[in-house]
């Protein structure tokens, strides 16, 4: 057996791209200027399995595959060479990063087969990264290795040379039977082997699996208790939200037997049984994805899951499976979906934090800012599907628990909608192989993370390899349209013992763990069972058509095994060769659960006083600046141009928009059938700073934010179905699973209100972490209540689609919907870090007749620009469509529709002022101190702002009869965002009559403005 | 001449297919998606076809480099036959990774054997971009000379880039001579705004006139594609196929009137033509 190293450096006059990243990435962290030079390596084994390779063989490998000649030197010897050690002079400090044993490494199987088409043969390959360092201090390159080269999750960093001179290999699997003596233990003894054996079940739980197993007269085997913890787990079976919950606010109280089912499914069943034959759901809270119709040839699907947990260990692996596993669910829907366009949003801890406020354990927010978007790009480019849409929050408590939400909207012809398994038919495997990659994540996802998440639940982590998933997709769809399968299922939390126990509910099922295809030796039956190993799917097969079917995968070198079989025993057998390692009934599996019971409690909270500035002169221009320039509001464009958003051609609004191609979109509009005129929107709406408010008021407001964002754009609000996503902290603590059901009840009242159903959702509770300070005291850290929504709308015809950019100077400027005071959770007071307020409400009639009344004016062509208006308000929207546009605007306050009201002391300051200035005609809220901010910035609901044409603007306001609107201001020319505020009477002198004078409450030049907004991610 | 017949290649990690066809489709041919195994399988498929197209994704994941590992499937199993193809006077266009693949499979830029002896030498890469990142984003072009087939006619296009190694990098001084005189630099990055990019800071010994993002990725000479010798073998960066209609420009709502096509038909009308 023999290893060959081969370290490619850039040739001189060519950048070292690698060592840039290292170098700038430890300046962010304030880890000084590091000097570093940095090599890509292979490690290349043969000798066991093939011939050894000899020097002609390596020199023609580096040569004609791994060596870049133009751009790149290679440096090639054993281990040990000298030529290998060679330090570049003055950076004598070397590291080594590897992945670790049994993580995927995609490059290094791609290796492996490009060294066959040359006509070798290697027996493995890994690959690395070398850096050589300037001498750095021990406590410099302790830090260095933990935050910026490496991370322990996947990855090793040897410091100076390697330490071995052979890659390991996994060890042949002796078969071995376990059982697990569960009949004997006491309370305590079940609670211990739930969580050492990261089970995450109840007492009651294990209970019910003890007495189970009683009555069979015989202990479980570790495979049973498995498939049972799996099946259970919050993950797979949402028992928490689905549960019995009682739930109280003020003097109501309500039991729930089904929480979720009485109100996100039941607003959707009424919606259906309102609508009758016009109903246009197709499948909706069953399959992978909601379905609904599309065109007459099509329906579309859509899903949004998290992948928080595992993002938190490693972000870049864990944002790469995130969506690399919800691809897999349209890809899963009906007969199969094909995916047409991603969606992602993600909540961090500010990425400027301090090193020193990073308790252990955690990765400080940067780092996994920069892996989580490299993750979720490297998976959905390489998967060719458009990422469209998008939003990322920022808020401290994220920094243990940061959420990532990954989304897929997929397209299945009207007769592939639905699936059925039938007995007999064969259960096959499709894709990637089985690796010890992905243990316990369903069950690791119940749990919270602590300190030691990472050592304990490192398994969990993984890489993907979207390419792989690509290949499959392609087999699939092919597949689907050749008839060649009859149901389909994606492997994900729970691998085989999930999606087989999902497909095979109904009938029964007899699974042959031996036959599923390994990554490696020294895999056991239960590894086997419940690895998440990434990019399979489950289908069943009829024996007939198996030939067929193996043939088309063969075709496209897409590996496809049987690994057992659908009989209808109503039970599930699994085998190891002869050995019969589980047999469990359906019934018990999926029915005997014991319903959790929880109780829930909410108190509104009171509106807290807020002091807001109370200056009608005030110059608003800083503080407008600031809201452009804080995290939430500004420029994300980093992350969308690393975003493949064009790739299937489909693109029609694009996520980045305006003269210049960086204006902030509201949604994004997609033709997802070549030569078609149809296209779909997608949106999203969240605000988790409402929720510090009110749950019920920050979920009415995320579902109106989702809704107007896609009528903004053209989408017919008669035809948007939406997603929930509950993200949650703790919720075996009453008053948060209180503010929990409270937001459902939310989503309930304005399904049904707005006439837009839910067709699928998922939650993600227990984001809490619990740690010791550096003072020695127990902290927990709880994420603010989160709840995506994720909307998808449909355009009849693309072309009449709306951007949010200014287009011409001279056209009219409407704002629609009233602004009132509801400055609460506003970003206003984010940034000037004021308390208190009245947060956001929604109209719900209201809102509907005003979406109505936009769609209805963008689709007679009377409006050029609309903006919906909502973080930073009405002066940010006018902004951003200012500077998106490179055009000037020019607005009134005065003019501004609103609904407030003034309080006893205001309205007695009014009287008086009208008094003393009889002869001028005073605006009604002159005597209000904090009009001019909240006519700025509020963030009240349902309300858009609209550039009409002069000429049209007799039809515009046709369309808005009996909806608040008025003209507020222009476009100009001017290049400046000018915002005129409230006329104030004044007088020179005491004795001369007093006259009105309009201040200029912002004023400043677009390309200053524009600045500040895209300054902060600018990197 | 019956409308030509276009081979779409595909392999894994493939994932402009689609809409490549239905870009040539649209123009006129007759496109035909085809798996590489079954090309490897049997050459001779190549023969009922006159346009070869290689579209754009990441073959095999880009893993090594973009386009090396299917590149050098075809130098390996199907170079002779892609040259008796371009021999024959057929077309062959690389988009994106497929000039990746094209430029790396020594079919379009052909490998120099010194005389001297030794192993052959690529001419040129697309190496990493500049900006380190993957980046999709629009840029214009003008094409140079009237050399290449697909840009004939061509002044002036408006096209989306998307990728993360479009760098394209020559040898030395003497390829980059050959390339410009020879015409075969045919397509090139120009700034967005004529005259008005031009304050932006180029890196310092910068071998390109156009400052990023313009040069998207500071390709030599900001070149965006390259022809062979004859024309007929042409790789580029950009993506004609995501223009091929007016509501795909990234502006077109600002447009008082839209253009029939978008900027990027063209190029597959030209491929269609040049049998017709």
């Amino acid at each position: 057996m023999s290893l060959w190293e081969v370290d490619l450096y850039p040739l001189e006059g060519q950048p070292d791209l690698l060592g840039r990243r290292v170098t700038a990435e430890a300046a962010t962290l304030g880890l000084g200027k590091i000097d570093v030079l940095a090599a890509r390596g292979f490690l290349i084994q043969s000798g066991a399995h093939s011939a050894e390779l000899k020097q002609a063989d390596i020199d023609k490998i580096v040569r004609e595959l791994l060596c870049d000649s133009v751009v790149e030197r290679a440096v090639v010897g054993r281990p040990a060479d000298a030529a290998l050690r060679k330090a570049p002079a003055g950076h004598e400090q070397l590291v080594h990063v590897l992945p670790k044993p049994g993580v995927m490494d995609p490059v290094a199987q791609s290796v492996l087969s490009a060294i066959a088409d040359l006509g070798l043969k290697a027996d493995a390959v890994r690959t690395m990264t070398k850096y050589w360092f300037a001498p750095l201090a021990d406590d410099a390159l302790k830090l260095l290795k933990a935050k910026v080269l490496s991370n322990d999750a996947i990855e090793q960093a040897v410091v100076g040379p390697l330490p071995f001179d052979k890659l390991e290999f996994g060890s042949k699997y002796e078969f071995k039977p376990l059982t697990v003596p569960l009949l004997s233990l006491d309370d305590a003894a079940l609670m211990k082997l739930s969580k050492e054996g990261q089970l995450y079940l109840s007492l009651v739980e294990m209970q019910t699996i003890q007495n189970q197993f009683r009555e069979l007269g015989r202990d479980p085997t570790d495979a049973e208790l498995e498939t049972v913890a799996q099946t259970w787990s919050e993950h797979c079976s949402h028992k928490t939200l689905g549960g019995r919950i009682r739930y109280r606010d003020g003097d109501r109280e309500i039991s729930f037997k089904s929480m979720l089912k009485e109100t996100i499914f039941a607003a959707t069943q009424e919606l259906r049984k309102r609508w009758g034959d016009k109903d246009w759901c197709v499948s909706v809270f069953k399959d992978n994805a909601g379905v609904i119709k599309f065109d007459d040839q099509y329906h579309v699907c859509f899903k949004v899951e998290t992948h928080n947990h595992p993002s938190a260990l490693e972000p870049y692996g864990g944002a790469n499976t995130g969506l690399g596993g919800v691809i897999r669910d349209p890809l899963g829907t009906g007969m199969g979906a094909k995916p047409i366009c991603n969606t992602d949003v993600f909540c961090f801890a500010p990425p400027d934090m301090a090193n020193d406020k990073i308790p252990q354990g955690v990765l400080h927010p940067q780092r996994v800012m920069r892996g989580v978007v490299s993750g979720v790009r490297d998976y959905g480019n390489r998967m060719g599907i458009p990422t469209v849409n998008g939003a990322v929050f920022f808020d401290e408590r994220y920094l243990a628990n940061p959420l990532v939400y990954c989304g897929n909207a997929g397209l299945i012809p009207v007769d592939k909608a639905f699936k059925q398994t039938l007995h007999g038919d064969y259960i096959v495997s499709v894709g990637g192989r089985t690796g010890r990659d992905g243990i316990h994540g369903a069950t690791f996802s119940s749990a919270e993370l602590t300190t030691e998440s990472e050592s304990v639940s490192g398994g969990a982590v993984q890489i993907g390899n979207a390419i792989t998933e690509k290949m499959v997709l392609d087999v699939i769809l092919a597949a689907r349209d050749r008839n060649l399968f009859t149901a389909i299922t994606d492997c994900g939390a729970g691998g085989f013992s999930s999606a087989v126990g999902e497909m095979g509910e109904e009938i029964g099922a007899e699974v042959w763990l031996d036959k599923a295809p390994v990554k490696y030796d020294g895999l056991s039956y239960t590894e086997i069972w419940i690895s998440e190993a990434q990019e399979r799917m489950v289908l069943s097969v009829s024996p007939e058509k198996w030939e067929e079917f193996e043939a088309l995968c063969a075709s496209e070198s897409v590996e496809a095994t049987i690994i057992g079989k659908f009989v209808p025993t109503g039970r599930l057998k699994l085998l190891y060769g002869e050995n019969v390692v589980a047999d469990l009934s359906m019934e018990f599996l999926h029915g005997g659960r014991p319903p959790v019971v929880r109780e829930a409690v909410y108190d509104p909270p009171a509106v807290l006083p807020q002091p807001l500035p109370t200056k009608y002169t005030w110059d608003y221009t800083p503080e407008l600046k600031g809201i452009l320039g804080s995290l939430n509001v500004c420029s994300k464009e980093w992350v969308i141009r690393q975003y493949d958003h064009e790739v299937q051609a489909g693109s029609i609004v694009k996520p980045l928009v305006g003269v210049k191609n960086d204006g902030p979109s509201d949604a994004a509009v997609v033709r997802p059938v070549l030569g078609s005129k149809r296209g779909i929107v997608i949106s999203n709406g969240m605000n988790p700073h409402f929720g510090d408010f009110d749950a019920y008021h920050m979920a009415a407001s995320a579902i109106d934010e989702a809704l107007r964002n896609c009528v903004a754009v053209g989408a017919d609000p008669a035809r948007i179905a939406i997603l929930d996503n509950f993200c949650w902290g703790d919720c075996e603590q009453p008053e948060t699973l209180g503010s929990l059901v409270r937001a459902a009840l939310a989503c309930y009242d304005m399904a049904l209100a707005m006439e837009t159903p839910f067709i699928s959702g998922k939650d993600s509770l227990n984001n809490v972490f619990r740690f010791q300070g550096a003072d020695g005291k127990r902290n927990t850290i709880s994420i603010p209540p989160s709840l995506l929504i994720s909307a998808i709308g449909q355009i009849d015809d693309v072309a009449k689609a709306v951007t949010m950019d200014l287009k011409e100077a001279g056209n009219l400027l409407y704002q629609v919907g009233a602004t009132r005071h509801e400055m609460g959770g506003s970003h206003f007071a984010v940034v000037q870090k004021l308390p208190g307020g009245q947060v956001p409400q929604v109209d719900a009639p209201l809102a509907k007749r005003t979406f109505q009344a936009v769609h209805k004016a963008l689709g007679t062509g009377t409006v050029r620009a609309c903006h919906d208006l909502s973080e930073g308000g009405l002066a940010a929207a006018a902004t951003e469509m200012a500077f998106a546009g490179g055009l000037g605007v020019r607005i009134h306050l005065a003019q501004v529709p609103y609904s407030l009201m003034l309080n006893p002391r205001s309205q007695e300051a009014a009287e008086r002022l009208a008094r003393d200035h009889e002869h001028l005609e005073l605006h009604p809220l002159s005597a209000m101190p904090d009009a001019t901010a909240v006519l700025l910035f509020a963030e009240s609901n349902s309300r858009f702002l609209c550039e009409v044409p002069q000429a049209k603007a007799a039809a515009f306001e046709k369309a808005l009869t009996g909806i608040p609107h008025a003209l507020v201001g222009e476009v100009t020319d001017t290049g400046r965002v000018e915002i005129l505020g409230l006329p104030q009477p004044t007088r020179d002198m005491p004795e001369e009559p007093s006259e009105l004078r309009v201040p200029k409450v912002v004023d400043a030049s677009l390309e200053d403005l524009k600045a500040a907004w895209q300054q902060p991610l600018r990197w | 001449m019956a409308n030509p017949r276009v081979l779409v290649l595909r392999a894994p990690g493939t994932n402009c297919d689609l809409e490549t066809a239905h870009a040539f489709e649209r123009a006129g041919a007759v496109a035909e998606r085809l798996h590489v195994n079954r090309l490897r399988e049997q050459p001779s498929l190549l023969d009922s076809f006159q346009i070869m197209c290689l579209p754009g994704g990441f073959s095999y994941g880009d893993d090594v480099s973009a386009g090396r590992i299917l590149g050098n499937q075809i130098r390996v199993r199907l170079a002779d036959d892609v040259r008796r193809f371009r021999d024959a006077g057929k077309l062959v266009l690389g988009i994106c990774n497929g000039f990746q693949i094209l430029l790396k499979s020594g079919i379009l830029l052909e490998d120099d054997v010194p005389a001297t002896g030794g192993p052959a030498t690529a001419q040129a890469t697309l190496a990493l971009n500049e900006s380190g990142r993957y980046e999709d984003r629009w840029v214009r072009l003008h094409t140079q000379g009237s050399k290449c087939v697909f840009f004939s006619g061509v002044e002036s296009m408006y096209l989306p880039v998307a990728h993360a190694e479009g760098k394209f990098v020559p040898r030395d001084a003497a390829v980059l001579a050959k390339l410009e005189a020879g015409g075969q630099a045919c397509l090139k990055y120009r700034p967005l705004e004529e005259g008005a990019a031009t304050s932006a800071a180029l890196p310092a010994g910068a071998n390109h006139t156009v400052p990023y993002p313009d040069n998207p990725n500071g390709a030599t000479n900001d070149i965006a594609a390259v022809c062979d010798p004859t024309g007929r073998v042409c790789g580029l960066m950009p993506h004609p196929e995501r223009h091929i209609d007016a509501v795909q420009h990234p502006q077109w709502t600002r447009m008082k009137k839209l253009p029939p096509v978008g900027d990027g038909f063209v190029v597959f009308q030209n491929a269609v033509r040049y049998f017709l």
